[in-house]
């Protein structure tokens, strides 16, 4: 635009926002000078945004009260998610057990009790739904990070009463990415969560179970495999999508760890 | 994955300007602040990783803003009669009669021109980054800035007129 164009109603507006091209400024300070009526008015449009925004300073200098803190704002998310994954994961292992009862009796085949069923395989789906759900999560996989390894070890042994340790699975690719305490039955659980290089998953998980069943129970669902024990009152899913032969070397490597923690303790 | 505090943090004393001069009440506004911040962490992958946060969560905010407000309406709560009435102007507005309380003025004007006012003029928005929030063609955002600022005039004027009367 050259200097002498005349002026428009848009560059008034800019005038008054400070958004003006130099360029053009004198042009129209040049017209201002000459327009009584065009003087006045942005004169007064000047002073009803600078009044504006003097009228609202207070509101910005203020300091931002803790419920607004983003820290605390996440700590509530945390809270109603986790609340509304453990009512989720309940109604995933509630669905299973009717699923599969209701089959074994339409098959007109024994009735099988809940707790009839063996140890480990409750912990086996267990931590089955307790994978589904969270292996998927991309924004909180993890309720604590890796990087506050201490405190999540920490933490979680506490809530489940065992001296929980994170198996090192490096050897196998496998690096640990955090952990969270999850509804176990009838107490609490803690889910371990790793991931390879290209970014695949696998999920430790242990909460409290009776029984002593020390074998390997395994379980597939879809592409994902459990491997799932029971050592010392203890319940122990490894969970990953994998063929069996790869998961069961990593399943006794984790065994293997625990046992060694166990006894030294 | 960034985390978002840092990123998100520097703006909300501008955010709770906003919603303040947009409700006028302390509690109301900071409850849409922290929505939109809920809001802004539960979408924080969905948004452009090339945009504009600070017009990425105003844009939020006015848009949970007119949500509410539609809301409100179409359940005829929330707006008491009292309230919706023109703000009286402060009598220390003297001999003078120039009328310093433009944010109560600002009330009378409707929720988009507010909106512009308030983004452009307060909050320093380019005119592109105002037309994006208000989902307004960036073609027509000058002229509907002109005519938002000819409104408040008027507003203005008709809050000096009744002033004069008051003091008659």
């Amino acid at each position: 635009m050259t200097n002498d164009a005349p002026i428009v109603e848009d560059e008034l507006q800019a005038y008054v926002d400070g958004r003006l091209p130099t360029a053009r400024r004198a042009a129209v300070e040049a017209h201002l000078a000459q327009n009584r009526d065009a003087r006045e008015r942005i004169a007064l449009e000047v002073r009803h945004r600078a009044s504006l925004r003097g009228q609202l300073e207070h509101k910005f200098a203020e300091p931002v009260p803790p419920r607004l803190w983003i820290a605390n704002i996440r700590a509530a998310r945390r809270t109603t998610m986790l609340r509304r994954l453990t009512a989720l994961a309940a109604g995933a292992l509630i669905f299973a057990i009717g699923a599969s009862s209701g089959w074994l009796a339409a098959n007109h085949e024994i009735f099988v009790s809940v707790s009839a069923l063996p140890p480990t395989s409750g912990v086996a789906q267990n931590a089955n739904a307790a994978y589904r759900t969270f292996v998927v999560e991309v924004a909180h996989p993890v309720e604590v990070a890796s990087a506050q390894e201490g405190h999540l070890l920490q933490w979680l042994s506490r809530r489940l009463g065992k001296p929980l340790v994170a198996p090192d699975l490096t050897p196998f690719g496998y690096k640990l990415m955090g952990g969270r305490l999850l509804p176990g039955n009838g107490s609490a659980a803690a889910q371990l969560m790793y991931d390879d290089a290209r970014g695949k998953r696998l999920t430790l998980y242990v909460r409290a179970a009776e029984g002593s069943e020390t074998a390997f129970r395994y379980q597939r669902d879809g592409d994902a495999a459990t491997f799932a024990w029971i050592d010392r009152g203890f319940g122990f899913a490894v969970t990953a999508p994998a063929t069996r032969e790869e998961l069961l070397p990593i399943a006794e490597a984790v065994y293997r760890g625990f046992g060694s923690v166990s006894s030294s303790k | 994955m960034a985390d978002p505090g840092p990123l998100i943090e520097p703006h909300i004393p501008a955010l709770r300007r906003y919603a303040f001069a947009l409700l006028r009440d302390h509690d109301r506004a900071d409850d849409l602040v922290q929505d939109t911040l809920e809001r802004a962490l539960s979408r924080w992958l969905l948004r452009r990783a090339d945009g504009d946060v600070r017009a990425w969560l105003f844009t939020i905010l006015r848009n949970l803003h007119v949500s509410t407000w539609r809301r409100e309406r179409r359940h005829g709560v929330g707006v008491a009669i009292d309230d919706i009435t023109i703000p009286a102007i402060a009598a220390r507005q003297d001999t003078a009669l120039e009328v310093r309380d433009v944010l109560a003025v600002l009330e009378q004007l409707p929720e988009e021109q507010k909106s512009l006012l308030l983004l452009v003029g307060v909050e320093d928005f380019s005119y592109d980054d105002a037309a994006r929030i208000l989902g307004m063609p960036i073609g027509t955002v000058m002229s509907r800035l002109s005519r938002a600022r000819q409104r408040l005039r008027s507003a203005v004027e008709t809050g000096k007129v009744a002033l004069l009367r008051r003091v008659k």
